[in-house]
């Protein structure tokens, strides 16, 4: 909403300046967004009168202007606009203006011919943001008069951002009261008279559904000035408004607009057949709207509709059939009160958002409308003359919003701000918003205004007083707070622990959309739908993520694109599970590497990242639980991973995640030049941890024992460890895997595995018999289980 | 005699001149060896008269003492100058880089987070969280929005189609919070939100930390109280502080919260915007079984980016979610 400071202090009388006055605003709740000066950069644009129009010899779209702008002989000025006439006034640049777009003028020839200035639109003097054509000057101001006394441009436009609650607020004379109530002056407003009818000319008003539209009132007006134009003062308050004058009758009810809140329309009286009514659109039914679309029409729309057929949305747009344009003479007003819940959401749902619509859903003041239709109709009678005939109002009082009293307690509002308010301060705060408020012995009784759609609770008055009172009088307490510890836990690891975990580890965390392509994510999750938005912001944004690993693959893919050779990524966040009509939302722990196992150094191979790169970082997270035997990895499928190179995770037998190689077609359908290794674990099992639980350090000497055995190539490590740590029992103190090797010096399709078993007693040094014991049930075990031959 | 002092002058000056350990042993057999030049003196003192003897013997064991002195420094002193001189053959180039892998780092959404959890965990909140997949319900109903009304609008929902959305404020934690428990309430609710917007100062996915405070005799002045406690301590500085009348549905008296901030170009320090508050709406409460009546509290709900950008100085919103890793590397 922008606001005129000029209109503002015809309202207000006050010795504040304009930074002040939004100062204020802004403490009460209407949020300043911009002060801007009118008129800045104007002060050599003058009033020009155009004597004579000839075409121009070089061009057919230029013409050749002799101008008086008050400087002596006229000036000749090339224009390309093609409503210039001979006889009118234009705003003139005078060659040294610079306007405020940044334009300077010179003295120059445009297509051999001499111009000595501009003549200027309503844009070039950034007034508006668009126009057709020059800004003509209606009101005689000699030539050479300043286009800022003119116009009247020491203004400055104060821009207010309004919340949804404020509806009251969408007019002049909403801001003004808020404003007077918070600077605690009275507000001057305007006097309107009712109009004396000069004929009995009614038009019949039908309400079919009068609990959308409560109260309708109207008015004929006959024989108007077609001709007449609206005056200077009306069109620059629409302007500065942000809104385009078009003609006079249009232009009136949008000043309604502004000063009351109350949005008009006016119809052409001799299209309009029959009567007006109030009333549902039937299915299918259409209208030809004012921005020249034919939409077609919900059996839940609101329509004005005459005899044949609808001719407006009600409270959103007016229809093509029955508007006024420049030959209208005879109008038939329309002020109505159309319910909020009546025209809510209907414009947007036809792409629309219009000023009236915009007010309606909010509500607009429903006491006011035959106010709005005598105060357009003096206007119109003063611009255009014209015969109004008597107000019209059909009103069902049923269905208006009603407006009780609100108690307001003393002791709830000293409780719920912090803070003591005088009870006189208290009143005159509210009577100041034009509410009645009567003292009752624990307070006030309240009535809001009818504009206040807002006031229904005592704490809607608490918020009332409070943002008058001014939030900056509330103290800042601190201190005394509810007691109670927050709780402490260590039957988890925090997330914080898991991150330091891989960032110690040379991770970076990413954070990647939730949303990812449709396609790619099936792909990761082998076939399965994911959750799918109604109405993505992108068409590779349109699915809830199954898996942290297409971002983070998408991730890499854009960091390798642009000079990075060594990726290590993690990311901790939700992935979207749809499982037995149940959507279930899983925090996991992802990360991605690619590249070098190290960072380039002088010092270490430069060798690429494998599985087991990735695997140690999962056995890091895995310690910290506390309870790393509770974890098992296993040769798993993964439709993502590559065959042979993928595994799960499991803990305590259930599977936790997977691991391993991202299958090479995926890899190339992402565009990344090798497979990245990939992990994802659920954060909650993962994270599950014991306190630690303390064993007797043995004061005994450990003794090491090597083994080499000679198993199938696909019998897994893992199982050999397993046996061996089951066969030992308490006295393995440590258990490694120092080598594998498969080669020449074993049998084809066998592979040595080197151990070193650690072997402790916490009671007494082990003897050699013992020792030879163990070792001999180990390998009798392991030749048992899994076939192994001991290498000599 | 002479002939002793003479030869003590002479072994003790060969001793001072010798180079290395080994030259030095040789002196020391030269000298005191089984054939040495003062060995051979102690074995002419057999064939001296007694009176000479003892002063002759007295002057060669002095001397040989001397020189077994002279020895014993000069092999310590060569000594120590050999180990440094071997230590020094071996030094390394310690300017060379360290070996091993280069530590990651931290998203810096995770740190302002964290640091914003770990500034409320001290003033005594506990931290609770929501799915991020809610219903009509939760992200609007239960927080007073009314049906249709346009401050639904301005919130840019996701929707799935079937009544699911994704959730546009963490504020549904409050609600699941609510229901499950009974007051007194103390949460932060942190975590990801999204709207269906997306230009220079929008992500259709961003983070907020939501708080929740519910109590008997809570007021606005503590309101106002624990966010400044929490911005100065956020910053490390003491800022000003402004509070503005404005409209959540689920608060009443709303506020947004201003900060006084230099741009650090000079400028005067001018208001920035941080985060939203107010008194937890009676209706709100009323629907969670809670009587207003009796408790009364404050939420407050900020965006994780903005303080993060704040922060650190980053300009551009979507670089948090671009992870390039020349942006990330910059956090720790």
């Amino acid at each position: 909403m922008k606001i005129s400071e000029q209109w503002l202090r015809e309202w207000l009388d006050t010795e504040l300046d304009a930074a002040a006055l939004a100062d204020r605003l802004t403490s009460l709740g209407l949020e300043v967004d911009s002060v801007e000066p009118l008129g800045a950069g104007l002060d050599q644009v003058v009033v020009g009168r155009v004597l004579e129009v000839l075409p121009h010899p070089n061009a057919d779209r230029l013409s050749l202007c002799r101008v008086d702008a008050g400087t002596g002989a006229p000036l000749q000025i090339v224009c390309g606009a093609p409503n210039v006439e001979a006889e009118r006034s234009y705003p003139v640049a005078l060659v040294g203006a610079t306007l405020p777009g940044g334009l300077e003028i010179r003295g120059t020839e445009i297509r051999d011919v001499r111009s000595e200035g501009m003549l200027c639109s309503a844009v070039e003097l950034g007034l508006t943001d668009d126009a057709d054509g020059l800004l003509e000057l209606t009101d005689e101001s000699p030539p050479g008069t300043a286009i800022t006394d003119a116009l009247g441009l020491d203004d400055v436009i104060i821009d207010v951002d309004l919340t949804p609650n404020r509806a009251d607020c969408f007019s002049m004379l909403g801001v003004a009261r808020d404003l007077s109530a918070g600077l605690g002056i009275d507000l001057k407003l305007p006097r309107t008279l009712p109009v004396l009818p000069v004929m009995d000319e009614t038009f019949p008003i039908d309400v079919t559904a009068p609990d959308a539209c409560p109260r309708f009132a109207g008015r004929v007006i006959r024989d108007l000035d077609a001709s007449a134009n609206s005056p200077t003062w009306l069109k620059e308050r629409l302007r500065r408004a942000g809104l385009r004058p078009i003609q006079a009758i249009v232009d009136v009810t949008n000043y309604v607009m502004l000063e009351y809140g109350q949005p008009m329309h006016a119809y052409d009286l001799e299209r309009l057949n029959g009567r007006v009514d109030a009333r549902l659109a039937r299915a299918g039914e259409r209208v030809d709207l004012l921005d020249g679309r034919n939409v077609e029409l919900d059996d839940d729309v609101l329509v004005i509709a005459d005899d044949t057929g609808p001719v407006a949305m009600a409270g959103v747009m007016g229809g093509a059939a029955s508007a006024v344009d420049k030959h209208t003479t005879h109008v038939f007003l329309e002020s109505a009160f159309f319910a909020p819940a009546a025209v809510a959401g209907r414009a947007r749902r036809y792409g629309m958002h219009t000023d009236a619509s915009m007010r309606f859903e909010r509500g607009v003041d429903p006491a006011h409308q035959g106010r709005a239709v005598e105060r357009a109709t003096a206007l119109l009678l003063e611009i255009a003359g014209g015969r109004p005939g008597p107000l019209l109002e059909v009103v069902n009082e049923t269905y208006l919003p009603a407006h009780g009293s609100v108690a307001l307690r003393r002791a709830r509002l000293a409780q719920l701000l912090g803070v003591d308010i005088p009870d006189q301060v208290v009143s005159d705060i509210l009577r100041g918003l034009d509410m009645r408020v009567e003292t009752t012995d624990v307070g006030w009784a309240v009535s809001a205004p009818p504009s206040r759609f807002d006031i229904a609770l005592e704490v809607d008055l608490i918020e009332e007083v409070a943002r008058v009172f001014g939030y900056d009088q509330i103290p800042e307490q601190t201190g005394a707070m509810p007691g109670s510890l927050p709780s402490v836990t260590e039957s988890a690891v925090s997330l914080s622990r898991a991150r330091a975990v891989l960032v110690d580890a040379g991770y970076q965390e990413a954070v990647t959309w939730s949303f990812v392509d449709a396609e790619l994510d099936r792909r990761f999750a082998g076939g399965r739908d994911a959750l799918a938005l109604a109405n993505p912001i992108a068409s590779h944004l349109a699915v809830m993520r199954q898996s942290l690993w297409p971002g983070l693959c998408q991730a890499a893919a854009y960091n390798l694109a642009r000079q990075q050779e060594r990726v290590l990524l993690f990311e901790s966040g939700v992935r979207f599970i749809q499982q037995n009509n149940e959507l279930l939302e899983e925090n996991m722990i992802a990360g991605l590497a690619t590249g070098p196992r190290l960072p380039e150094q002088w010092d270490a191979p430069a060798t690429s990242a494998d599985l087991f790169d990735i695997k140690c970082v999962i056995e890091s997270l895995a310690g910290l639980s506390g309870d790393p035997e509770s974890f098992e990895f296993r040769a798993a499928k993964h439709p993502a991973l590559r065959p042979g190179r993928s595994a799960e995770v499991l803990r305590f037998g259930r599977r936790i995640g997977n691991f391993g190689e991202l299958h090479p077609t995926l890899a190339k359908a992402l565009d990344l030049p090798a497979a990245p290794l990939l992990f994802e674990l659920l954060a909650g099992p993962l994270l599950a941890a014991v306190p630690p639980r303390y064993r007797p350090v043995s004061r005994f000497p450990a003794v090491r024992r090597d083994l080499a055995v000679v198993v199938g190539q696909d019998v897994p490590a893992g199982e050999l460890l397993t046996a061996i740590r089951l066969e030992v029992g308490t006295r393995l103190a440590e258990l490694r895997v120092f080598d594998v090797y498969t080669g020449e010096k074993v049998e084809t399709g066998s592979k040595s595995v080197a151990l070193g078993l650690i072997l402790q007693d916490t009671s007494r040094t082990l003897t050699d018999a013992e020792v030879e014991g163990i070792m001999h049930g180990v390998v009798g075990c392991l030749a048992r289980e899994f076939n192994a031959a001991i290498r000599e | 005699m002479n002939a002793v002092t003479e030869l003590q002058t002479r072994a003790l000056a060969a001793i001072e001149a010798s180079e290395n350990l080994q030259s030095l042993d040789d002196l020391r057999v030269r000298y005191l060896g089984k054939k040495g030049e003062i060995t051979a003196q102690l074995k002419s003192l057999g064939s001296m008269e007694p009176e000479q003897r003892k002063a002759f013997g007295q002057a060669v064991n002095a001397a040989r003492d001397a020189l077994n002195q002279a020895i014993a420094a000069r092999r310590s002193l060569l000594e120590s100058q050999a180990l440094e001189n071997r230590l020094l053959s071996e030094k390394v180039d310690v300017s060379l880089p360290g070996r091993g892998e280069q530590r990651g780092g931290l998203h810096p959404v995770t740190m302002a987070m964290e640091r914003a959890i770990g500034i409320f965990t001290k003033l005594g909140f506990d931290v609770a969280t929501g799915p991020e997949v809610e219903d009509d319900h939760y992200n609007f109903e239960a927080l007073n929005f009314p049906p249709h009304h346009p401050a639904r609008a301005m919130h840019d929902t996701f929707y799935f189609g079937d009544g699911r959305l994704l959730r546009t404020h963490t504020s549904p934690v409050q609600i699941r919070v609510m229901e499950i428990s009974k007051p007194p309430y103390r949460i932060i609710a942190p975590g990801k939100v999204f709207r269906s917007d997306s230009d220079q100062t929008h992500t259709p996915m961003f983070h907020q930390v939501e708080g929740l405070l519910v109590g008997e005799g809570v007021s606005m002045a503590d309101l106002k109280g624990v966010l400044h406690t929490f911005v100065n301590a956020f910053f490390e500085r003491s800022l000003a502080m402004r509070f503005r009348p404005s409209y959540f549905p689920f608060t009443e008296p709303s506020a947004e919260v201003d900060i006084g901030w230099e741009k650090g170009d000079g400028s005067e320090p001018g208001w920035l915007e941080i985060l939203g508050c107010g008194m937890v709406h009676p209706n709100v409460l009323r629907g969670c079984d809670v009587d207003p009546e009796k408790y009364t509290g404050y939420a407050f709900g900020m965006g994780i980016e903005r303080l993060a950008m704040l922060r650190y100085g980053v300009t551009d919103l979507r670089q948090f979610f671009e992870n390039d890793l020349e942006f990330l590397r910059q956090f720790h």
